[in-house]
């Protein structure tokens, strides 16, 4: 027995130690020398303030924001401490009362337009933090960032135009933009 | 299937090809105890010192057996006491309470058997300490242990007329030292350097450029919902103008997670998490990692037992399998949505948007590279997810089912996929050894009623523990109380989760709320039989193979290579492994699909 | 005893013989004891589904019902029928083999032996019962007298009949010493006489050893019969499960949908046995006692099933060289003169030695003396000659010619060299050494030395060359595409075997082969990991008999032969090995085909059952009724008669075994799957449409 159990003991204890505490620690070390940013959350600063993270999206409700994707995290949308999706499923009328929710905002703050909405905009994301929308999305809101903002279509639409992240070879990610940078660009910017 | 999917598809699997082949011929000297290099071999050396290994003693498959479930079982114990204690332990700075006894006991079983379903909120249940040490380590353990029963089993195929099918000691601390640390450290730095976190800082504030204003409940002093008198909960609008931030040592368990088939996330929301999967490439190679050892594992059995063409015959028939499902996923999720059609929402691919079936989708990723790691972990034995499942369109949610009830062989998990795979492959050789009238082999050893007895457990576990808890829960209010989607979606959660916990998967529908004391023991069970009542009845044939002659190869033997094996062996996993699945998912997914597209 | 009657024993039956139907069928009842039915756990649960419907049926036609009793009633009755005829099958496979046991048993006539106070000829006898001879009794066996038991021959030759056991009607000689002392019981002594010692008790013979096999009533299960029924037991554990927890589904589905009707046991039973592999579950036995069967068509005896499907296995084939490569029978090929006898003269008096001689190895003497020489044939009578035949005592045969003929007064003689040497040495004259050098050089080249003797003058030997059997090189190149290697095994020298061997065609051959050297072969290659198949007849043939995977007999062959082999070949023909490999294939292909057509069968159920089982509460499923089948009740009693009916359409075939084809495993597999594997996915999609279309037709349903 005692053949057995030593082995499996020491051995667990060991091996802990080495995956458990020296690889982790290993491997912080090398982020925070090489990639520190990233490592810490890539936090993004406007006026000495951290306004947030570029990989985690921020519930936007104004109508001169752009807004992002619809989250499903509770209490409060974009819960960067509790991520989560909907889970509703095709078929489950929540799921179509939500997305009927989701336009009815939209054409509140938005009533001329009349094009059909970009589906990602009134579909919650799987994290609940999604930090982009499609490009889709974006223009689909530019009029009426233009017409709050007071700008022209045209330098709303550039603005989009200069933060799209392209699909790379034809299939590596989708064409986006990240809602947080696009309105740090806006208030920054070419706002008010 | 759009030229998108169709170019995804095919890239990755010609680079996991490419990087497969090698490291498959690197594990099977790992396998084969021969190589060593430089200052990790002192390091193995000194454990087997410390630990009074004799790394050349050779054991037989009750010992073997025997020092798995003991090492498991130590890890079990060990993972269930830092949760229960993790208020007294450190690395805790959002001050977790300790986890509650049935939630520990599950997330125990679920980690040690390489199944990493999550019954809690990762950022918000675990300290960083349980996360590292108890989660991280099993990761590394699950997976080793995964790697030396495969080992064995191969041993067993390409072993002489011996007693003995290796030394477990020497098989997990090979696999863990010279495979999963150092692709896991490699890994973890390459996804840091995409924006993965890796840090021990408490979580971070920032302030918000736009106030957050929503309602919820009132609650009173004591924290109960405060309650109007017509008993209707009273709401209130709260405003917040910061975000909070979970942050913590991602990237060390990112790695491991993925490699190592396990799929348990740092964060409730898994890979679908910014911080756990931040852009398109990393995702790219996360799906990547997840197939890599697995597949290197059937290069590795070709290797071992002599003969190539029956790891390529075992990876042909997997990548086929894997090929065409993951293809119904991806032509499903781009897929229009009847109902948001009506509304006007705009679901049609174009150059400004993915489309598709977003519900449940990041917009990094779209339906497609969502459909596809929805395809990858279930094929394999992850149960990492980029997207939520649970709102998958009837039959992209069927696909990750059917692959996972297929028992966990299309790839599958680390050296559990393998060693599934060979069981099929076991069985396939039976029915069709007799059909040309000898007494069926395979690899050049006899299968006889010893290996049917085992192989007919081995076949017999999964289904047996999916069908009868599921339909345990279907009778109990305890188990109908936790659906969160109505009608036959409902069924279908409850079908997943145990379908996902005995195949040792781990994702879910997640919408089913699977931490109450009900489930959390039901799947545990399900978890811990699913893992151990396949991995004993396997080294069982392990050794029994091992004790068998080799038979010579002549033109009377079954070919176990070439096309016409490999469609024989997908008609059995096929048949045999999903044909008891076909009722349940009839009044699950197929009815929902019928139900959704009815015109 | 009649040679007749003993043929029966061999007579190949019609599948479906008026005889054996009515017996099959009143035995298909009797095996409705659940004793009976739980030696096939597949068809035990179909038997416990039957009662179950039953017992459904009664209490629906008490009002109780959870479906119109008509329905209940149709399946109750058809799943009865699923387990009769699954009886019926395995009844009809058994009364095939009771059948050649009763002729076999025929043979077992009351004898009195003649047992022997001294074992000596001419010791006092007394006449005592065959049935109380014990183990090393010894009996005295004449002219006449039939052969009471088992026993080896210690003193006397005689001509014996053993067509009754191998239907061979040529009678063979049995003397003491050697390889022929074997005598079994039911023989006949033609001619002489025997003294025999009794080797078995009564109740352990051959022939009843053979009663019991053929009977198939201590048939035990062979090795992958086993490991198959366990296989087949795990699937019906998944589907048991799987119909078990779909009535809590179903109650769920009709809870949440708030629709239509739970699914009704009946309906599950129906399902439950539409998925157990009761096609291969019904017919296993079946298959395993008509393989034995075929043995004993083939005159072979095996011992056990095991040796049966070792058979199959077998991939090294030890073949002797004289009557299986080569013909028994050589033919002359050249005369060897002694000195100063020409070439001529020594034709002239082999073709008279020969004239009468019917065998064909005279033939060929006659045959080549024309040729070389043109010596016509004579007649017999103007010549007054007498033709000496053959015996077992003279070991010579030859001719006595009239004194008034032109040919003078002559006594031609020729047989094997030793045996001629002795007969000119006994009439006092010398054997010339140059015709010893000549029988020496013939034998080193694999022929056979037959010397003749005008009166006292040897004339010189004639060579009686091997020939090798026409269409055995096809033969062996069959056998070497099923993957079977050929040796062959021969007292020759190198030369000669290389020379035969190459001509036959053989992989490989043992030249100078002694017991030891035959032993140590198997061993090298059951090392190598192969299976080895060997015929033998003579007791030092035993230790390899013994080693060997499948040793097969001859029943010419000593009793230490018979004992040390898994097999006795009645026919005493070496090539019956081919035929036996043949066999063990068939009954394991017949096996894994009905396995393979089994399980895929289920597929075409699920689409006539799933659809009607469920259609009350998710109406859409409807669309998964891709046969169109016309309503729900007939869809799963459509099923359920497809289920039943396709075991009796298969029973030929399990009787009579899937064709094997000599062709290479890929091959066979190729072509077995695409039969039984496709075939299995889409014959029950056309059956069920049409059983479907009768019902409604008729409108039963």
């Amino acid at each position: 027995m005692n053949s057995i159990f030593r082995p499996a003991l020491v051995l667990f204890v060991a091996l802990s130690v080495i995956c458990g505490v020296f690889y982790p620690a290993l491997i912080t070390g090398i982020g925070q020398a090489a990639f520190a940013s990233q490592a810490q959350g890539s936090l993004v600063s406007a006026n000495g303030k951290i306004v947030g993270s570029s990989l985690i999206g921020q519930a936007f409700s104004s109508p001169q924001y752009f807004w992002g994707r619809p989250s499903a995290t509770s209490p409060m949308p974009n819960n960067a401490a509790a991520s989560s999706g909907s889970n509703q499923g095709s078929l489950n009328p929540a799921l179509i009362d939500a997305v009927k929710a989701r336009i009815d905002a939209l054409k509140a703050a938005d009533p001329e337009n009349t094009a059909a909405i970009p589906v990602d905009l009134v579909t919650a994301s799987a994290s609940g933090l999604d930090p982009e929308i499609s490009a889709a999305a974006a223009y689909y809101q530019a009029n009426r960032i233009a017409r709050a903002r007071h700008l022209s279509l045209e330098q709303v639409k550039k603005l989009i135009t200069t933060q799209e992240k392209p699909q790379y070879f034809g299939f590596l990610g989708e064409t986006r933009v990240n809602v947080l940078a696009l309105n740090l660009a806006l208030d920054q910017g070419i706002g008010k | 299937m759009s030229a998108q999917s169709l170019l995804l598809l095919g890239i990755l699997l010609s680079l996991l090809f490419a990087l497969a082949y090698p490291l498959g011929l690197y594990l099977a000297k790992i396998g084969e105890s021969t190589t060593t290099f430089g200052w990790i071999s002192k390091l193995e050396h000194g454990l087997y010192r410390l630990a009074g290994i004799d790394p050349n003693s050779s054991m037989n498959w009750k010992t073997y057996a025997f020092a798995l479930l003991v090492f498991n079982g130590i890890g079990t114990l060990a993972v269930y006491a830092v949760q229960r204690l993790q208020t007294s332990l450190p690395l805790n700075p959002q001050a977790f309470p300790n986890v509650s006894p049935d939630s520990a006991f599950n997330t125990a079983v679920s980690f040690v058997s390489n199944t990493n379903w999550q019954g809690y909120a990762g950022e918000s249940t675990m300290s960083y300490f349980t996360q590292m040490l108890a989660l991280t380590g099993q990761n590394f353990f699950s997976a080793a242990t995964g790697m030396a029963v495969a080992y064995a089993l191969i041993r067993g195929f390409a072993s002489h007329s011996t007693k003995t099918i290796g030394n477990f000691w020497v098989d997990i601390t090979r696999s863990t030292l010279y495979v999963l640390l150092p692709l896991s450290t490699v890994f973890a730095i390459f996804l840091m350097g995409q924006g993965v976190i890796q840090n021990f800082s408490s979580y971070q504030e920032v302030s918000l450029l736009d106030p957050v204003t929503y309602s919820q409940a009132k609650t009173t002093a004591d924290g109960q919902p405060l309650k109007d008198e017509k008993g209707n909960p009273v709401m209130e609008n709260v405003t917040v103008k910061t975000q909070t931030l979970a942050l913590g040592p991602v990237a060390s368990q990112e790695a491991i997670k993925l490699l190592g088939t396990n799929g348990g996330g740092f964060f409730n929301a898994n890979s679908a998490h910014p911080f756990e999967n931040p852009t398109p490439l990393s995702n790219f190679f996360e799906m990547l990692s997840i197939l890599l050892i697995p597949t290197a594992l059937c290069f590795a059995f070709g290797k071992m037992v002599g003969d190539m063409r029956q790891g390529w015959a075992i990876l042909g028939a997997m990548t086929l399998i894997f090929v065409l499902l993951s293809s119904v996923v991806l032509v499903a999720e781009q897929q229009a949505h009847p109902a948001l059609q009506a509304l006007n929402v705009d679901q049609t691919s174009s150059a400004l948007q993915a489309g598709g079936n977003m519900e449940g989708k990041e917009s990094r990723f779209g339906a497609s590279a969502s459909a596809l790691f929805a395809a990858i972990t279930t094929t394999t034995s992850c149960g990492a997810v980029n997207s939520m499942h649970d709102s998958f369109m009837p039959l992209g949610g069927m696909v990750p089912l059917i692959l996972m009830q297929f028992g966990e062989v299309v790839f599958g998990g680390v050296g559990s996929g393998l060693y599934g795979m060979l069981i099929f492959a076991i069985l396939a050789v039976f029915i069709a050894g007799l059909m040309i009238g000898r007494t069926p082999e395979y690899l050049g050893k006899k299968i006889q009623a010893f290996e049917m007895k085992m192989t007919s457990i081995v076949i017999l576990v999964t289904p047996v523990l999916v069908l009868s808890c599921t339909a345990l829960a279907l009778m109990s209010d305890a188990g109908t109380s936790s659906i969160a989607n109505p009608n036959a979606h409902g069924f279908a959660e409850i079908l997943y989760a145990f379908s996902s916990a005995a195949n040792n998967n781990g994702s879910a529908f997640a919408g089913l709320n699977a931490n109450t004391p009900f489930y959390n023991s039901l799947l545990a069970m399900a978890m811990w039989f699913g893992r151990f009542a396949m991995i004993i009845p396997i080294l069982a044939i392990a050794g029994s193979l091992a004790e068998k002659k080799r038979l010579e190869v002549t033109a009377g033997t079954m070919p176990t290579h070439g096309v016409l094996f490999i469609a024989l062996l997908i008609s059995v996993v096929v048949l045999v492994g999903v044909l008891n699945y076909v009722p349940a998912l009839a009044l699950g997914p197929i009815v929902e699909h019928l139900q959704l597209f009815a015109r | 005893m009649h040679v007749s009657e003993s043929h029966s024993s061999r007579q190949r039956m019609n599948l479906f013989d008026s005889r054996l139907l009515m017996p099959a069928i009143v035995s298909a009842f009797k095996k409705l004891h659940p004793r009976t039915q739980w030696r096939s756990p597949v068809m035990f649960v179909v038997y416990i589904g039957s009662i179950l419907t039953s017992l459904l049926f009664i209490q629906s036609l008490l009002g109780k019902g959870e479906a119109s009793p008509s329905f209940i009633l149709a399946t109750a009755i058809w799943l009865w029928f699923t387990v009769l005829f699954a009886n019926f099958a395995e009844s009809l496979a058994e009364s095939r083999s009771k059948a050649q046991a009763a002729s076999l048993r025929a043979l077992k006539k009351t004898v009195i032996a003649k047992k022997l106070a001294t074992p000596k000829h001419g010791a006092a006898w007394e006449e005592i019962s065959a049935g109380e001879l014990r183990k090393g009794d010894v009996v005295l066996v004449e002219t006449g007298d039939v052969i009471p038991v088992d026993g080896e021959v210690i003193e006397g030759i005689a001509t014996v009949d053993e067509s009754a056991i191998t239907g061979e009607s040529a009678p063979v000689i049995r003397e003491s010493g050697g390889d022929f002392s074997a005598v079994t019981g039911g023989t006949r002594v033609l001619s002489d006489w025997l003294v025999v010692r009794i080797v078995v008790n009564p109740g352990e013979a051959f022939i009843d050893r053979m009663i019991a096999m053929v009977e198939g009533a201590k048939r035990q299960k062979t090795p992958n019969e086993i490991a198959l029924t366990i296989l087949l037991i795990a699937l019906t554990i998944v589907f048991l499960v799987v119909t078990v927890t779909l009535l809590p589904m179903s109650l769920f589905a009709v809870e949440t949908a708030k629709l239509g009707e739970p699914v009704s046991v009946t309906v599950l039973i129906a399902l439950l046995v539409c998925l157990i592999p009761t096609t291969i579950g019904g017919l296993l036995s079946t298959i395993g006692v008509a393989g034995m069967s075929r043995m004993m068509q083939a005159n072979v005896i095996a011992t056990s099933g095991r040796a049966v499907e070792a058979a199959g296995d077998v991939d090294v084939l030890l073949l002797d060289k004289t009557g299986t490569i080569t013909l028994g029978n050589r033919q002359a090929s050249d005369f060897m003169p002694a000195p100063n006898v020409s070439e001529a003269q020594l034709a002239d008096a082999a073709q008279l030695a020969s004239l009468a001689d019917e065998t064909p190895e005279g033939r060929s003497i006659v045959v080549l003396a024309k040729q070389r020489f043109n010596i016509r044939e004579r007649e017999m009578e103007g010549l007054h000659a007498v033709f000496v035949p053959f015996t077992a005592q003279t070991r010579m045969s030859g001719v006595n010619i009239g004194e008034s003929t032109i040919l003078g007064e002559r006594a031609i003689r020729k047989g094997a060299a030793d045996t001629m040497k002795a007969y000119v040495e006994a009439l006092g004259h010398v054997f010339p050494p140059e015709v010893t050098r000549a029988v020496e050089d013939i034998a080193r080249r694999g022929s056979t030395p037959l010397v003749v003797v005008d009166g006292d003058r040897v004339m010189g030997a004639v060579e009686l060359k091997d020939i090798v059997k026409g269409g055995i090189k096809e033969r062996f190149a069959e056998l070497r595409r099923m993957g079977i290697k050929t040796v062959m095994i021969t007292g020759d020298n190198r030369l000669t075997a290389a020379a035969i061997a190459a001509e036959a065609g053989v992989d490989d051959f043992l030249a100078e082969a002694t017991p030891e050297e035959k032993l140590r072969l198997i061993r090298s290659y059951q090392a190598q990991g192969r299976l080895v198949a060997m015929t033998g007849d003579g007791t030092n043939d035993a230790p390899a008999l013994a080693q060997a995977d499948v040793a097969v007999a001859m029943n010419s062959g000593t009793q230490a032969a018979k004992e040390a082999g898994n097999m006795v070949d009645l026919d005493s023909n070496p090539t019956k090995l081919l035929e036996i490999v043949e066999i063990g294939k068939q009954m394991l292909m017949t096996r894994g085909s009905l396995t393979t057509f089994s399980i895929a069968n289920d597929i075409a159920k699920y689409f006539a059952i799933i659809p009607a089982a469920f259609t009350t509460t998710y109406p859409q499923l409807n669309l998964l009724n891709v046969m169109h089948l016309s309503s729900p009740s007939s869809a799963i009693m459509s099923a359920v008669i497809f289920n039943a009916l396709i075991i009796v359409a298969l029973i030929p075939l399990a009787l009579k075994g899937v064709k094997y084809r000599a062709v290479g495993a890929a091959l066979l597999l190729q072509r077995n799957l695409l039969i039984y594997g496709l075939g299995g996915v889409i014959v029950p999609f056309v059956g069920i449409k049409l059983i479907d279309m009768i019902l409604t037709g008729l409108s039963f349903v």
